[in-house]
């Protein structure tokens, strides 16, 4: 079982969902984040003031999948998300070493 | 007895609709105290929105108690130090004022009019508060509100809005000088920012003033807090004329045009300066445009009325910069926009008044310098007299009972240090979406 | 008169106070958290610039004595810039300026979230020019030729035709040129702050005396009949004011109630705003039986209509033609049946006549008022454009227009969180 995590522009979080139903994933985890990356640190004025700003809005999904469906599901985020420009976000995978489904206490593959 | 409001006792009857007015205008003016704490409450941090808004509650508490008990006195009862400020014991709390009398002009009860210039010193106390924002023992600013009631805003009242009648002698300024000021450019905007700029140096800045951004933190607020403003100017501004008649008529218009021009016109130079027009800026235009047309308003035209409040918008909207230039943490723009929008609109009756609306010509319309003259000799004696006695003032009760919270106490919130409280718990406002952590009252019945 | 002119200042301030700070509340708390503070702008800098032009040319085009067209408006210039208006006739001036304020404002809610906040400020001053200030003088200015009010005799109190409906025309209008909110339909783009909504009619509802009782317009000559009239007309605009709106709102969650399973505070705020909407022509026409009976109706269908955008698959975002469009007609055409004061409607024995003027009274209002928004809303479309592009929109128009957004609670309890940092688009360039 593979967690990926994909921090994405907001305005592509609603294309990236529909293309994940679409293939078949039945659950996520979703929410709202700041962060930055390599292109850190640009100056905006607002009232007057010069300020730096640092963190820039992003939405954070998360999916657990079975191994077998990594490389699909990250094609589909990495596809949907894409402007071309710089911010577009980042994806990774890790492995998880097991998932309990609260409901009926099902265990790994069953409960995903 | 012989305010100008006692001098014609004989006069029997009361003009109902002046009265039922200026009662709507006072009104109207307290509700600008509200306004005020929303607008400022709105534009500090959301770790200290409660304790500004309680500065401005407890100017309002405080200063309504001292203006009744002495203030009114001192700034309307008859002059005893050569013009500086009136008898504090002629109308020692509200002594003599309460049986059937009425004005000189037609018939308005002096209580009304003693409130209603009572809550001009509310609002003048109140932003204050802006300037010295998110680091102010509330304990201390309420010492200071009654202190600085009588010693800096009772005696500048009298000054300028105290007339001679009769008998009754009144302030240097409206009286022997003969500087124009409708309703309070020099005794509310200048001495406000005056004030609230010594304070500020007296207090210091925030900790991490000009380094971190310091946002609004609900700009709602801001523009809710800027309309109620705008609404209760209307009392201020087109009350002052203490009747209603066309000289409230032309306020009111006045009023409403310079609101508009301010507002553009801060917008404008957001737009070239920053790129973008901002609802902050909107809402500080509307307030820059408002103050600055404050004393000119029963002197000019509506179009010159556009004139002030452009300029307003314009200076000021570059003035609030000056305090990351010069490091003085005027947190809210107090001195930005009071100060300099007052002076702004002070200086400008020099130049647009016109005698088709009040008294007086101005350099535009052919009546020379000499206006100019007077009111900037109004302007500078507010400023010094204000900046000096309110910074004497806060110098004194810094160094005694002290004047700001802890280091600790300022980064962690003064909402929570001072007053116990957090303006906002909107985790649980949000109901099935979040964890209910403080829905207490589910556990019991239903599962 | 001192009375009148105490209470015609206070009018004024009242009606100002609808647009400033109330509309801007009522819209604002409706709309999303990323574009509250778009929506807030667009009622104040309507009354920045609604308020400039009124001065310079709207007056005079309204309310000016040389008639242009058989009656459709007056010469601008003629009080260009308040030329050779008295003093005394200011606040009447300022009275009605702040209804021309409103009514563009009104506007804005149908366009939520996705205009350029450029092509609104030039929307403005052309859209009173065009459309406001013509049905004002065609309803308010009340010469024989006028065209509403003059030629066809129709019944408008305080502006069911040239503030409700024009406004209302004009927001579907617009709503069909300028298209869809990115999602609509699929999303729910549910209100992101119900206080501020509520906050906000409550402030309309207070706003709303001024605005109908303080448009008494006297017959007699002479001052003791006046003031007769004055005591008399004031209490009963004031009344029906009231009790239309309290009829609305439950008549609004009556609807909800049965169709919806519950009964909302959005519903209860709009269900204000419908009653108050359909009083607004008929306050001085009906009598307390009329008042209820148009705010009780108005309540139930608003609340009905106000579904029917996803239907057409118009997004009428926060339901300015559900509300103002179909309350104003509902109150126009009501007058027709239950007026019983100068005039008596069907059901009080007059007949259709009156039905008759107040219809031709609501055609002549959406004709005038779609034609001219239609011709505004495309030549913007052709020019400058209306839209925002899709990312911003989507991002939030509060940062792409205006570079803020409107909440920073995060740091509440603390020191400066990592959201306080948060605010730049063209951070996202890492």
């Amino acid at each position: 079982m593979k967690l990926v995590t994909a921090v994405i522009k907001p305005h592509k979080w609603e294309e990236v969902r529909e293309a994940l139903e679409t293939f078949g994933v039945t659950g996520m985890t979703v929410s709202e984040v700041s962060g930055y990356g390599r292109q850190k640190g640009h100056t905006e004025v607002y009232r007057g003031a010069e300020y730096d700003i640092a963190l820039v809005p992003k939405i954070r999904i998360e999916i657990v999948i079975d191994d077998g469906d990594v490389d699909d599901v990250v094609g589909i985020v990495v596809k949907a998300a894409q402007t071309g420009r710089i911010g577009d976000g980042k994806v990774w995978v890790s492995s998880i070493d097991s998932v309990i489904r609260v409901r009926t206490g099902d265990r790994d593959e069953a409960a995903i | 007895m012989s305010s100008p409001l006692l001098t014609t006792l004989a006069v029997a009857e009361h003009n109902t609709g002046d009265t039922a007015w200026l009662l709507a205008s006072a009104a109207l003016v307290m509700l600008m105290a509200p306004g005020l704490a929303l607008f400022y409450g709105g534009m500090v941090r959301s770790k200290s929105v409660l304790n500004m808004i309680m500065m401005v509650f407890g100017a309002l508490a405080v200063v309504s108690i001292v203006w009744v008990l002495v203030g009114y006195s001192i700034a309307f009862g008859d002059d005893v130090v050569g013009g500086l400020f009136g008898d504090p014991f002629q109308y020692l709390g509200f002594k003599g004022m309460l049986e059937d009398v009425v004005s000189s002009e037609g018939g308005l009860p002096v209580t009304a009019f003693a409130i209603f210039q009572g809550l001009f010193a509310v609002i003048t106390c109140g932003l204050v508060a802006g300037a010295i924002a998110d680091r102010t023992r509330f304990g201390t600013w309420l010492v200071f509100a009654a202190i600085w009631t009588i010693l800096v805003y009772a005696p500048i009242a009298h000054w300028i809005f105290d007339f001679s009648a009769g008998e009754h002698v009144g302030g240097w300024m409206a009286n022997k000088l003969g500087a124009l000021d409708f309703a309070g450019g020099t005794a509310v905007e200048i001495t406000s920012g005056a004030s609230g700029l010594a304070v500020a140096l007296v207090l210091g800045t925030r900790i991490g003033f000009g380094r971190e951004p310091m946002k609004p933190h609900n700009l709602t607020l801001v523009m809710l807090g800027a309309g109620l403003l705008w609404f209760g100017w209307f009392g201020f501004n087109a009350g002052s004329a203490l009747s209603a008649g066309n000289t409230a008529a032309i306020v009111f218009v006045n009023t409403l045009m310079a609101g508009c021009t301010g507002c553009l016109a801060w917008l404008l130079v957001e737009r070239i300066r920053d790129g973008h027009a901002t609802s902050f800026g909107a809402a500080s235009g509307v307030v820059a445009g408002l103050v600055a047309i404050t004393p000119a308003c029963g002197f000019v035209t509506p179009l010159g009325a556009m004139v002030v409040g452009a300029a307003a918008g314009l200076v000021c909207a570059v003035a609030i910069g000056w305090k990351y230039k010069f490091g003085y943490d005027d947190s809210l723009d107090v001195v930005g926009v009071h100060l300099v929008g007052g002076l702004v609109g002070t200086l400008l009756i020099g130049l647009l008044a016109t005698a088709k609306v009040g008294s007086v010509d101005g350099l535009l319309y052919g009546g020379g310098l000499d206006q100019l003259g007077k009111q900037l000799v109004a302007c500078l004696a507010t400023f010094a007299y204000a900046f000096v006695v309110s910074g004497l003032l806060a110098l004194a009760l810094d160094r005694t009972i002290g004047f700001r919270v802890d280091e600790e106490h300022e980064l962690s919130g003064v909402d929570l240090v001072i007053h116990a409280e957090t303006a906002y718990d909107l985790h649980a406002a949000t109901g099935g979406a979040r964890p209910h952590l403080g829905g207490g009252g589910h556990l019991g019945g239903s599962s | 008169m001192d009375g009148y002119y105490a209470w015609m200042l206070i009018a004024t301030a009242l009606v100002l106070m609808m647009t400033v700070p109330a509309l801007a509340l009522f819209y604002g708390g409706m709309s999303r958290s990323k574009s509250v503070l778009n929506m807030m702008m667009m009622s104040y800098v309507s009354a920045a610039i609604v308020g400039i032009v009124y001065v310079l040319w709207g007056w005079s085009m309204s309310w000016g004595s040389k008639e242009v067209l058989g009656g459709a408006f007056t010469n601008p210039f003629e009080f260009f810039g308040l030329k050779d208006v008295g003093h005394e006739t200011y606040i009447t001036m300022a009275f009605q300026m702040t209804f021309a304020i409103i009514t563009a404002a009104l506007i804005s809610g149908a366009i939520a979230d996705r205009v350029k906040f450029s092509a609104w400020v030039i929307f403005l001053p052309l859209w009173v020019t065009l459309s406001y200030f013509p049905l004002s003088h065609m309803v308010f200015s009340c010469t024989e030729d006028s065209w509403i009010c003059g030629r066809q005799g129709a019944q408008d109190y305080a502006g069911g035709t040239a503030v409700h409906i024009n406004a209302g025309i004009a927001a579907l209008v617009l709503v069909l040129i300028i298209g869809k909110r990115v999602g609509f339909g699929k999303q729910p783009m549910k209100p992101h702050n119900l206080t501020l909504t509520m906050l906000g009619a409550g402030l309309l509802w207070m706003g709303w005396y001024g605005f109908n009782v303080g448009s008494i317009v006297f017959a007699g000559a002479t001052d003791e009949e006046r003031t007769a009239q004055f005591m008399t007309e004031t209490g009963l605009t004031f009344v029906n004011t009231t009790l239309a709106t309290m009829a609305a709102i439950l008549g609004w969650l009556l609807v909800e109630r049965i169709l919806h399973g519950k009964a909302t505070s959005l519903g209860a705020a709009s269900g204000i705003v419908a009653g108050l909407v359909a009083i607004t022509p008929a306050a001085g026409a009906v009598d307390v039986g009329g008042a209820i009976a148009i705010g009780a109706v108005a309540g139930a269908v608003c609340a009905w209509a106000v579904g029917l955008k996803y239907k057409f698959g118009l997004d009428d975002s926060l339901d300015v033609v559900g509300v103002h469009l179909v309350g104003g007609i509902i109150g126009t055409l009501m007058i027709g049946l239950f007026s019983s004061q100068a005039v008596d409607g069907l059901f009080y024995g007059g007949g259709l006549d009156s039905l008759w003027a107040q219809t031709k009274g609501v055609l002549i209002a959406i004709a005038w008022s779609g034609v001219a928004t239609a011709i505004l809303g495309y030549a913007i479309k052709f020019t400058i454009g209306w839209r925002i592009s899709e990312e911003d929109e989507v991002d939030g128009i509060d940062f792409a227009e205006h570079g803020e957004s409107a909440y920073d609670l995060a740091s509440s309890s603390g020191g400066v969180s990592p959201s306080a940092l948060t605010a730049s688009k063209e951070g996202a360039h890492a």
